[in-house]
């Protein structure tokens, strides 16, 4: 009987991409091996390149084994690349190592286009590939200092680029560009753009001249010196560069990856667990058991005598269920590092483009959280470090100026803290720029130019919407999504983002963030009969007020007064139409919520105290709700809705407050209040 | 055998009969197709919905599940009625996504040929028809047979909500 094969294309892939990851991290610490060691390393460490070789070899096998072809092919290329490497036939240089880390990038491509069912930029693997085999000759020269290149093997076809830009004189030394093109389209595949930038206005030409450029794209199997000797009787007239592209494709696909890698983790609903933590789930299983049976011999011949011992087995039996929510919770625990793994290659690639000397130090990234968590951790992640490198670490000139050693180091720090997990990204840069980010609000409009603000209140405006403080829009970061969007998103995922900066000396941003989705840190707030749990990450404080506090401007929703600020006042039965128990201000309590930088207060009945609660989706049988995040269950089994701070606030300002019969308060769902604009 | 149980998954008898649970409601009986039944339970306490139409009666923890519930009475228009010792509510399950429905009191399970059964007759001014699946007349009683999935899809949903909140703003 056949087996489907197709069932384990998925493991493959993961796996694959496991292996892939791990060859990067590999392939980083060669290459600063290679850095400390000048320029080759003399003696790598086998155990490295056996890693890289043994992800490589599984690879190869795994894709040959499941049918596809193209990444057998490509890894079977890098795998003889390497073994040459882990049998000292070759040496890891800078050159050796780049090339290696842009074929993991091209075996990326490959598996990730296998399992998306969509075609990889065959050019750029092409590419990449004839490199390698390019490389395999070079080494056997090295090693037997023997056979030339081109009679070991045929390079495959590279793609070159040609600017080719006569001086005008050409004509009068008898050449032709024409004859140059004719030829150079003999040696392959040939697309060429002519460069009229130079052609003057039609009174002005002189016939004489040669006002054009040619930019050439030449895919060919000619070598550079081939291509170069169609020039040669015009290589004093002319400006040439003959540049082979697959580098520059590559840096385009791989941002493709990222965004493939990006769009495939949400869908990875897969989870590997380790033996030990599935060992623990079982013993906790176990113990719960043997508490049943315990109770059950307590109740089957129950007399009051052993009241005292059924009391102790039920506190036994709260102990097993905490426990066993406990170890199943661990279960979707995954370190960190899934997340971090992804930054020294990134740090790697941007510290070269921009020319700086960045090192990456990373600490506790075995510290764990939940899974979902960590999928949507790496984008504001991958912000922060890239504002780090951008923004923060100088160039090496400056930095040796300002007596600093020439490597900046960004050191990226995760711990436990409570029901917490705390990330530290702090770099020894030049810190915030206080005055260009109050310049900066200023010509946004977000403040006015005569207003006095903390250093703390300056720092905070990075995280509006719309803010950027890059010169230009670089590709690395200011690209509109700013720290508001990092800033949104863990929140979004119940944690917060905070920045010190010392001037000269580096900033450092830290970030917080709840163990798990699943559970939340809730307040019990009583409104009417009804009982809602509000967030207690948006809780700034509770307070009573007196009516005399309250003013209403004409038109505006209500504000009151708490100490120099003024903040819109939501009466909750007001937002859901529900009965209260008061609506007298005196009575009642306000808790002030914060939101997205918006404060306002809350008008409840009561606080009922603070709990845990374990969130239930409302969208999973109905759907999303205005001004409700999600819901809950509650010790006696009755749901309770989750409060979402930045919905109300929302809600208070939408027409869905305009109801017939709300009296005054409908005017409020029309206008804005001032401040919260 | 395979085709038989194909047939029976769609709740289909071999002779071409679909089995309906009946349900009461306003002195009317109705049914809806029994595989999308998932379970039958008593009046619970529930948690209301803010801003929610009102035929949306709140939402209900079945065993630790997030569940809406909606009053048939009022999604039809029909007057609320008192509850009794027969209100229950169904759990429809459609395509994994539950809800409830409050009905005035279940009746019984039956099969109908589909030669009992035969579309609903169109005129003006008739609000609920598109919940309407078709007419059967079994032992001679009119049973009113409703194409659940519609009715708790939540893109009717908003569009009902809209045409409510319209209707209150008017």
């Amino acid at each position: 009987m056949a087996i489907d094969m197709r069932q384990f294309h998925q493991t493959f892939f993961e796996e694959s991409l496991e292996a892939l990851a791990s060859m990067e991290t590999e392939l980083l610490h060669l290459e600063k091996a290679a850095d400390d060691n000048g320029h080759a390393v003399l003696a790598p460490d086998p155990e490295i390149l056996n890693t890289i070789f043994r992800a490589a070899h599984s690879i190869k096998g795994g894709s040959s084994t499941f049918g596809f072809a193209e990444v057998a092919s490509f890894a079977h290329v890098l795998e003889s690349r390497l073994d040459a490497l882990r049998e000292g036939r070759a040496l890891p240089n800078r050159r050796v190592v780049g090339l290696l880390l842009l074929s993991v990038d091209c075996l990326r491509t490959l598996i990730i286009a296998a399992r998306t069912g969509k075609e990889a930029d065959a050019n750029a693997i092409d590419a990449v590939r004839s490199q390698l085999e390019k490389l395999e000759n070079e080494n056997t020269a090295v090693a037997e200092g023997t056979k030339s290149p081109a009679q070991n093997h045929r390079p495959d076809a590279t793609h070159w680029h040609i600017v080719f830009k006569p001086h005008s004189r050409l004509f009068h030394t008898g050449n032709d560009p024409l004859r140059i093109m004719r030829e150079l389209n003999e040696l392959g595949e040939m697309k060429t753009v002519v460069d009229v930038s130079a052609l003057p206005h039609w009174e002005g030409t002189d016939p004489e001249e040669c006002y054009f450029g040619w930019n050439v794209e030449l895919t060919t199997r000619a070598t550079r010196e081939t291509i170069a000797e169609v020039f040669c009787w015009v290589a004093d007239e002319c400006r040439l560069e003959i540049n082979s592209q697959p580098m520059p494709k590559l840096a385009m696909t791989s941002r493709g990856i990222a965004e493939a890698v990006a769009s495939m983790d949400s869908h990875m609903d897969t989870l590997r667990v380790s033996v030990p933590k599935v060992d623990l789930l079982i013993n906790t299983v176990g113990e719960l058991v043997i508490t049943q049976t315990m109770l059950s011999q307590i109740t089957n011949n129950f007399s009051f005598e052993n009241l005292s011992q059924l009391f102790a087995g039920i506190a036994q039996l709260e102990r097993n269920t905490r426990e066993l929510q406990e170890s199943v919770m661990r279960i979707r625990m995954l370190p960190l590092s899934f997340a971090f793994n992804r930054l020294p290659r990134l740090v790697h690639d941007m510290s070269q483009k921009l020319e700086k000397k960045v090192e990456l130090v990373i600490h506790g990234e075995q510290t764990e959280i939940d899974k979902t968590v960590i999928d949507r951790l790496i984008d504001p992640l991958l912000h922060l470090v890239r504002n780090c490198l951008d923004h923060g670490i100088e160039p090496p000139m400056e930095r040796l100026a300002a007596g600093k050693p020439e490597v900046g180091v960004i050191h990226l720090k995760a711990y436990q803290k409570g029901g917490n997990v705390v990330i530290e990204i702090r770099d020894d840069g030049r810190g915030l720029q206080h005055d260009r980010i109050f310049a900066k609000a200023v010509e946004r409009g977000l403040i006015a130019s005569d207003a006095r603000l903390s250093p703390e209140e300056i720092a905070e405006m990075i995280f509006l919407p719309g803010f950027s403080t890059a010169k230009t829009v670089s590709d690395i970061s200011g690209r509109g999504v700013g720290m508001d969007v990092v800033r949104n998103n863990i929140r979004s995922l119940g944690g917060g983002v905070e920045i010190a900066s010392e001037k000269g000396r580096g900033a450092c941003f830290t970030v917080r963030l709840p163990l798990t989705l699943a559970i939340l840190d809730g307040l019990s707030v009583q409104v009417g009969d009804q009982t809602y749990i509000l967030p207690l990450v948006s809780i700034v404080e509770s307070v009573r007020i007196r009516p005399e506090q309250v003013s209403r401007p004409a038109g505006g929703c209500e504000l009151f007064a708490l100490r120099k600020e003024y903040l819109p006042l939501l009466r909750l039965y007001d937002l859901f139409h529900i009965e209260s128990r008061s609506t007298d201000l005196s009575q009642g309590l306000l808790v002030i919520v914060e939101a997205d930088g918006k404060k306002a207060g809350l008008y409840v009945d009561d606080l009922l105290g603070q709990q845990q609660v374990v969130i239930k989706s409302l969208a999973t049988h109905y759907r999303k709700v205005e001004g409700i995040s999600a819901a809950t269950i509650l010790g006696d089994g009755s749901v309770a809705m989750i409060l979402d701070v930045t919905g109300l606030i929302r809600l208070a300002h939408s027409g869905t407050s305009h109801m017939p019969g709300n009296g005054g308060n409908a005017s409020s769902a029309t206008t804005i209040a001032p401040n919260m604009n | 055998m395979m085709e038989t149980a194909r047939v029976m998954d769609q709740g289909i008898s071999p002779e071409g009969e679909e089995q309906f649970l009946t349900f009461w409601l306003d002195g009317q009986e109705y049914g809806i197709a029994i595989l999308k039944v998932q379970e039958i339970k008593g009046w619970d306490r529930m948690t209301p919905i803010p801003n929610s139409p009102p035929y949306v009666k709140g939402v209900l923890n079945l065993r630790g599940v997030i569940v809406p519930v909606f009053d048939l009475r009022l999604r039809f228009g029909l007057p609320e009625a008192e509850r009794s010792a027969f209100t229950v509510i169904i759990v429809v399950n459609i395509g994994g996504r539950l809800a409830g429905i409050v009905v005035d009191a279940v009746s019984d399970v039956i099969n109908v040929g589909t030669e009992q059964q035969c579309a609903a007759p169109e005129y003006e001014g008739q609000q609920n028809r598109e919940f309407i699946k078709g007419l059967a007349q079994v032992d001679g009683k009119l049973l009113i047979l409703l194409d659940i999935d519609r009715m708790i899809n939540p893109e009717t949903l908003d569009k009902t909500e809209a045409a409510v909140s319209t209707a209150a703003a008017v």
